[in-house]
C-alpha cells in the first residue's frame, strides 16, 4: 500500500513541477491529458468499483462542455468560475441521473448498449438541433474567471492557469475517490461488483447504490467536459460521439481496471502513445499510420499483460524473483484495494 | 407518399434489414456461442467491400473474372482468416475478462483500418453490379427498381434459411449449441469445443465478408464503413436478444424500416429514431426481444 501512495504523490509532485520545464505545446497537451485522466477515472468509477460497464459517458462530458458554453453570458462579459462550474457539473449530473434511473433496470451487455442508446440521443440532439449549433459547434466568447472581472485572480484564459486549476481538480476528484472507495459506500459498491445478489440478500438495495454511484460518475465526467471546452474554448458533436465513449473505455482497460492510479496511467500512455505514434520527428512519413503502431500496441498489451499497464510491476517483479507469475497474479489480487 | 413510393421504400426497408441481418448474425453467433465481443466485426465488413473491389481485377485475370468469381474467392480467403485471427487473437481470451477481448477487438480495428489504408489506399470506389444482374424493374408507370437489389435480399434470405437449417437441423449445429451452453461439458464428452470455436469464428467472419461483398455495388466502398455499421449490428444483436439468429432477423427487419421511413417522415430525427427504438425496447424487455436464455 505505501509505495502506491508514494507513486501517485510523485506522479502529481511532477505535474506540478512540470510547467517550470514545459513550452507551450507541451503544456496544452498535458493539460489534455489531464482532462481525459478526470474523464477516465469518473468511468471508473463505475467500471472498475461498481463493475457497470458505461459506454456512454462521452454523454456527460460533452453535456459538461456544452453547458459551459450555452451557460455563458452571449454578450462576451467573462462568466463566474464559481456558478459556472457547478452549473455545468450539475447538468451532466441531471442527465445521469434521468439516465441512470432507467438504464440500472438492464444488466450486462445489455447496459452496455442502453448507455450507449442514451448517450447517441444528446449527440443527436447537439448534431441535428440547432441548439448546440449543429455539426459546426459553437465557440466560448470568453473564458471563465474568478474574482473581479476587471482584475481576476484566476483567468482561465492563460495556459498556466488552466493547467494548474486542472490538476488542482485532478488532485481533489483524486482523493475523494480514494476516499469514497475506502467509505461504506464504496465498499458498497465493491459488494455489487462482486456480487450483487449476495449483497441483496444481505439487505442492501443495491438500486439506490448503483444510481448515486451513476450520478456521481457523471457529475466527474461532466467536470472533465467542463475543463475540456473551457481549454478549447470550442465545443462540437464529437464531444458526445461513441468514438470518446470507447476511447475512455479503453484508457481504464488499458491501464488496469479496479485501481484508481490504473485510469490515471492508462489516459497518459494512451495519450502519450498516440502523440509518439503521431510523430513525424521518429516515423517520418509513415507517422501518418499512426493507428497501426497504436492498435499493434494495444494487441501487444492485451496478450502481455492481462492485469494492464498497473499490473506489469508485478510481474516483472515475479519475472526477476524467478517466482511463478500465476503465483504473483494471486498474492496480488488479494492485496489489491 | 403514393402507392409506388411506398413500395419502393418498402423494398428498400427490407434490402437493408436483410443486410444488417447478415452482419449482425455474425457477430450475435460470435457474441451467444464464444462469449466474445468481437467489435472488429464492422471491420470484417469493410474487409468485405474492399475485397470485392480489389480482388475483382486479380479474379478477372487468373481465373476469367465475373463477380461471383469473385465473391467465392472471397469467401474462401474470409474464412482461411477468420480461422487463422481465432487461433492468433482470440484463442487465449475466453478464460479472461470480457473487458480484455474489448480491448483485443479495439486493438484489431485499428490494425484494419491502417492495413487498409495501406494497401488500397483511402479514396471512395464504386464497385460496379454485375452484368446479369444490372437492369431494373418496372414498379407502376414512372418508377423503376434495381434488380441487384432485390438479388441483395434473395441472397440474405437463402443466408437465414441456410444458418437456420444448419443450426437445428446438423450434428454440427447440435454441437455448437451444446457448446455455448457448456463448454466444459461438451469437452468432457469429446467434442473439441477448439475447433468448434475456430469454425463458429471463421463463419461468423465469413458471413461479415460476404453482407460486405454484396453491400459494396449498392454503398460504394469508403474508410470507416466498418465502424458505422458495427454500432447498429449491435443495436440489432441486442434488440434480438443475444445469441438469437431469430429475434436477429426480426431486430434487423424493425431497424430496417424504422431508419428506412424514418429517413422519409421526420428526416430531423432519422439518426435518433433507431436508439429511441432500442431503449424504449430495452425498457420495456431488458433482455431483448429473443433472450437465448
Amino acid at each position: 500500500m505505501k509505495h502506491k501512495l508514494g507513486f501517485v504523490v510523485a506522479c502529481f509532485a511532477a505535474l506540478a513541477l512540470y510547467p517550470a520545464v514545459a513550452g507551450s505545446f507541451g503544456l496544452d497537451l498535458v493539460t489534455k491529458i489531464m482532462v481525459y485522466a478526470i474523464f477516465a477515472l469518473s468511468l471508473e468509477l463505475l467500471v472498475g468499483a461498481t463493475g457497470l460497464v458505461c459506454f456512454g459517458q462521452a454523454a456527460f462530458f460533452g453535456i459538461g462542455a456544452y453547458a459551459a458554453v450555452l451557460l455563458s453570458p452571449a454578450n462576451g462579459d467573462a462568466p463566474g468560475l464559481w456558478w459556472l462550474l457547478p452549473a455545468s457539473v450539475a447538468a451532466a449530473a441531471a442527465y445521469a441521473a434521468v439516465m441512470g434511473a432507467l438504464c440500472l433496470r438492464t444488466q450486462g451487455v445489455y447496459f452496455i448498449m442502453v448507455t450507449l442508446a442514451f448517450a447517441q440521443m444528446a449527440y443527436y440532439i447537439v448534431h441535428d438541433t440547432p441548439l448546440g449549433g449543429g455539426t459546426d459547434g459553437i465557440y466560448l466568447t470568453a473564458k471563465p474567471v474568478l474574482g473581479p472581472a476587471a482584475s481576476p485572480w484566476l483567468d482561465l484564459d492563460k495556459p498556466l492557469a488552466i493547467y494548474g486549476f486542472t490538476l488542482a481538480c485532478l488532485a481533489l476528484q483524486f482523493g475523494f475517490m480514494a476516499l469514497l472507495l475506502c467509505s461504506r459506500f464504496g465498499r458498497a459498491l465493491a459488494g455489487i461488483k462482486a456480487n450483487e445478489q449476495r449483497m441483496r440478500a444481505t439487505g442492501f438495495s443495491t438500486y439506490p447504490y448503483k444510481l448515486a454511484a451513476f450520478v456521481i460518475s457523471g457529475g466527474m465526467a461532466g467536470l472533465g467536459g467542463f475543463l475540456f471546452g473551457v481549454k478549447d474554448g470550442f465545443v462540437n458533436p464529437e464531444l458526445m460521439s461513441w468514438h470518446l465513449s470507447g476511447a475512455v473505455l479503453i484508457m481504464i482497460i488499458l491501464g488496469g481496471l479496479g485501481h484508481l492510479r490504473g485510469a490515471l496511467i492508462g489516459a497518459f500512455a494512451f495519450a502519450l502513445l498516440q502523440e509518439f505514434f503521431k510523430s513525424e520527428a521518429i516515423f517520418g512519413a509513415f507517422a501518418k499510420h499512426w493507428t497501426l503502431g497504436l492498435g499493434l500496441t494495444i494487441i501487444a498489451s492485451v496478450a502481455l499483460l492481462p492485469r494492464g499497464l498497473v499490473g506489469l510491476p508485478g510481474q516483472l517483479a515475479a519475472r526477476l524473483t524467478g517466482q511463478r507469475p500465476s503465483s504473483a497474479a494471486a498474492a496480488n489480487a488479494s492485496e489489491a484495494p | 407518399m403514393d402507392l409506388a413510393t411506398f413500395l419502393i421504400q418498402c423494398l428498400n426497408a427490407l434490402q437493408y434489414g436483410l443486410l444488417l441481418f447478415l452482419v449482425a448474425s455474425g457477430l450475435t453467433l460470435i457474441f451467444g456461442i464464444m462469449g466474445v465481443i468481437n467489435l472488429a466485426h464492422g471491420s470484417f465488413y469493410m474487409v468485405g467491400a474492399y475485397m470485392a473491389y480489389a480482388l475483382a481485377p486479380v479474379v478477372a485475370s487468373t481465373f476469367g473474372g465475373g463477380f461471383f468469381a469473385t465473391l467465392l474467392v472471397g469467401l474462401v480467403l474470409a474464412v482461411i482468416l477468420g480461422y487463422l485471427l481465432e487461433w492468433a487473437f482470440f484463442s487465449f481470451l475466453y478464460e479472461r475478462e470480457h473487458l480484455q477481448q474489448v480491448l483485443m477487438t479495439y486493438g484489431l480495428i485499428l490494425v484494419f483500418e491502417e492495413l487498409r489504408s495501406l494497401l488500397v489506399g483511402d479514396d471512395v470506389h464504386g464497385v460496379p453490379p454485375p452484368d446479369l444482374l444490372a437492369g431494373t424493374i418496372a414498379l407502376g408507370e414512372m418508377m423503376t427498381y434495381p434488380v441487384y437489389r432485390l438479388f441483395v435480399s434473395g441472397v440474405c434470405l437463402a443466408l437465414a434459411l441456410g444458418m437456420y437449417l444448419v443450426f437445428t437441423r446438423t450434428r454440427l449445429g447440435m454441437m455448437i449449441r451444446a457448446g455455448s451452453n457448456n463448454r466444459e461439458m461438451v469437452q468432457s464428452l469429446g467434442i473439441d469445443v477448439q475447433f468448434l470455436y475456430r469454425v463458429v469464428f471463421a463463419a461468423g467472419m465469413a458471413v461479415a465478408v460476404l453482407a460486405g461483398m454484396v453491400a459494396a455495388p449498392i454503398s460504394s466502398v469508403y474508410p470507416g464503413m466498418g465502424n458505422q455499421v458495427l454500432i447498429i449490428c449491435f443495436v440489432v444483436v441486442v434488440i434480438g436478444g443475444i445469441g438469437s439468429i431469430r429475434g436477429a432477423l426480426l431486430a434487423a427487419l424493425l431497424i430496417g424500416i424504422v431508419d428506412t421511413f424514418g429517413k422519409v417522415v421526420f428526416p430531423q430525427a432519422a439518426g435518433v429514431l433507431v436508439y429511441v427504438l432500442m431503449a424504449l425496447i430495452l425498457l420495456w424487455k431488458p433482455s431483448g426481444l429473443f433472450s437465448a436464455g
